[in-house]
């Protein structure tokens, strides 16, 4: 590992400001936002930073959130950078023109602070809103801290532009635990972002007036399906790019980013797999539980979509348990959307360890380390003793 | 017209061919075909006008016909023209006829 090229300036932010400031540095050519708790403070400060001039983004108070992806739909279209924030309701708001956005291989970059879908009526974090988005053709990536925050917000450009991906990318920070919680991070100097981000030399532009192109056009079921093959292959293109690029930012600020990260996972026998801020909560109960003998390890996904399905299944293979924990449910499904990834990797590439899926944290619920200390003793137990009860299991509830 | 694999296509469906509609024949989703009365047609190009898939087929300055391999049988030439020059028939019947 070389030492970095830049030094960063510490500060103190919560993860709205700290993505609100990564906007600005990235200074995109559109940006079109609604406000919505708890994502308000990002929209907030960035209309702030254009009413003062600080930045020179075409700022688009839209009405709602479908009109603000049809508008960034319309930027990229147009040649343009067009980024966007929203959570919750505002994401699903948004999910016919998420397709859109996809389909025409538009990289617009989306910040997302997750929050829980209604009703009841709840602000607080969960995964509803962005694994609802799971399908609908954006590269997901999923913040553990306000650095990774300010960190991914910054890659997302950069892996939505690849000419190899040309996809929509979103990164996802969980509301309130990160959004609004006050982290120590450090910011890269503006002209190093700059730097890293580049100029924008879309292949296509509506404005290119000497090479006319029509963008969105129909099609039927001559073109439709191999236009969907295509974006999958993207998707799979994109498992090469993401790490190169979490590569060459890692030269720059000595924080090196890859698909996912594996904490004490090596030569661990029992392992979690987590998404988020939670991820941080388990490093400590890991740390805790090596201490006492336990060989416990954790694999935090950064990348959720494109799934690594190869690097998941290498990680865990020779485990003796693992447990999946996932912050949203799908009801009527056998798992969580992220156990359903990890046990069809762990399946397709010959492994069956024991499995536990964990639904927990709907509607902000504090998970706390008790409570990973339990899901840890739930896997020694089934390797002991074999799986007993439901592979789903409720973590925080009353029951 | 080939159809092309997706390895082979422009991706997000561009279209970078100036024109290209010519190439998609839409004939076939017609359910009923125009057809012009050439003894009350004054050549006033208002069907020409109207038409959205651009189907009046015109030689020097006269209405000849109507393309059929595009005409989706829409009748808005029926509807507009003042002349009531021009009638509609079932795609079925009007294929017999033509047969």
């Amino acid at each position: 590992m070389v030492s970095p090229k830049v030094r960063g300036k510490p500060v103190a932010l919560d993860g709205d400001r700290a993505v609100a400031e990564a906007i600005r540095q990235m200074s995109p050519d559109v940006v079109a936002a609604y406000p919505i708790t708890p994502q308000t403070e990002i929209v907030m400060r960035f209309s702030e930073f254009v009413a003062n001039g600080e930045v020179d983004t075409e700022f688009i108070p839209v009405e709602s959130e479908h009109a603000a992806m049809s508008a960034c739909i319309g930027a990229s279209a147009a040649g343009g950078r067009a980024q966007t924030a929203t959570a919750g309701a505002g994401l699903a708001f948004m999910w016919e023109v998420l397709w859109v956005a996809s389909g025409t291989r538009l990289p617009i970059v989306m910040h997302v602070v997750n929050r829980s879908l209604s009703a009841p009526l709840n602000i607080h974090c969960d995964h509803s809103d962005s694994m609802g988005a799971r399908d609908a053709g954006w590269i997901q990536l999923y913040d553990e801290t306000v650095q990774e925050a300010y960190d991914n917000a910054i890659q997302a450009l950069r892996i939505a532009e690849h000419p190899d991906v040309m996809l929509p990318t979103l990164h996802a920070m969980d509301g309130f635990i990160l959004g609004h919680g006050l982290e120590r991070l450090e910011l890269l100097p503006d002209d190093a972002v700059r730097e890293f981000v580049g100029v924008y030399k879309p292949e296509h532009s509506l404005l290119d007036v000497d090479h006319p192109v029509t963008y969105g056009p129909m099609e039927l079921t001559d073109y439709f399906f191999e236009h969907k093959r295509q974006q999958a292959a993207a998707m799979e293109r994109a498992l090469e790019i993401i790490p190169q690029i979490g590569e060459e930012y890692g030269m720059l600020t000595g924080r090196y980013y890859g698909l996912m990260e594996g904490y004490r996972l090596e030569d661990a026998e029992f392992a979690t797999v987590a998404l988020g801020s939670t991820a941080g909560t388990i490093k400590t109960v890991v740390d805790e539980l090596r201490d006492q003998g336990v060989k416990a390890g954790l694999l935090k996904l950064r990348c959720f979509r494109p799934f690594p399905a190869t690097t998941v299944a290498e990680a865990l293979g020779d485990k003796k348990a693992i447990a999946v924990l996932d912050r949203s449910l799908s009801f009527g499904a056998q798992c969580g959307p992220l156990f359903l990834e990890v046990i069809t990797a762990l399946f397709t590439h010959g492994f069956s360890p024991k499995v536990l899926n964990y639904a927990y944290g709907l509607g902000g619920r504090d998970i706390v380390p008790a409570q990973i200390h339990q899901v840890y003793k739930d896997l020694i137990d089934i390797d002991r003793e074999g799986l007993a009860g439901p592979s789903l299991r409720y973590l925080g509830l009353r029951e | 017209m080939t159809l092309k694999t997706w390895r082979e296509i422009l991706a997000g469906g561009l279209i970078t061919d100036a024109g290209n509609t010519e190439e998609y024949e839409t004939g076939s989703w017609r359910s009923h075909r125009s057809i012009i009365d050439m003894d009350k047609c004054t050549h006033c190009m208002i069907c020409w006008v109207y038409c959205p898939d651009g189907s009046i087929m015109v030689s020097d300055g006269k209405v000849i016909g109507i393309d059929l391999a595009h005409c989706k049988g829409c009748g808005i030439c029926v509807h507009e023209c003042p002349r009531k020059a021009i009638s509609r028939v079932e795609e079925a019947l009007a294929k017999e006829g033509v047969q």
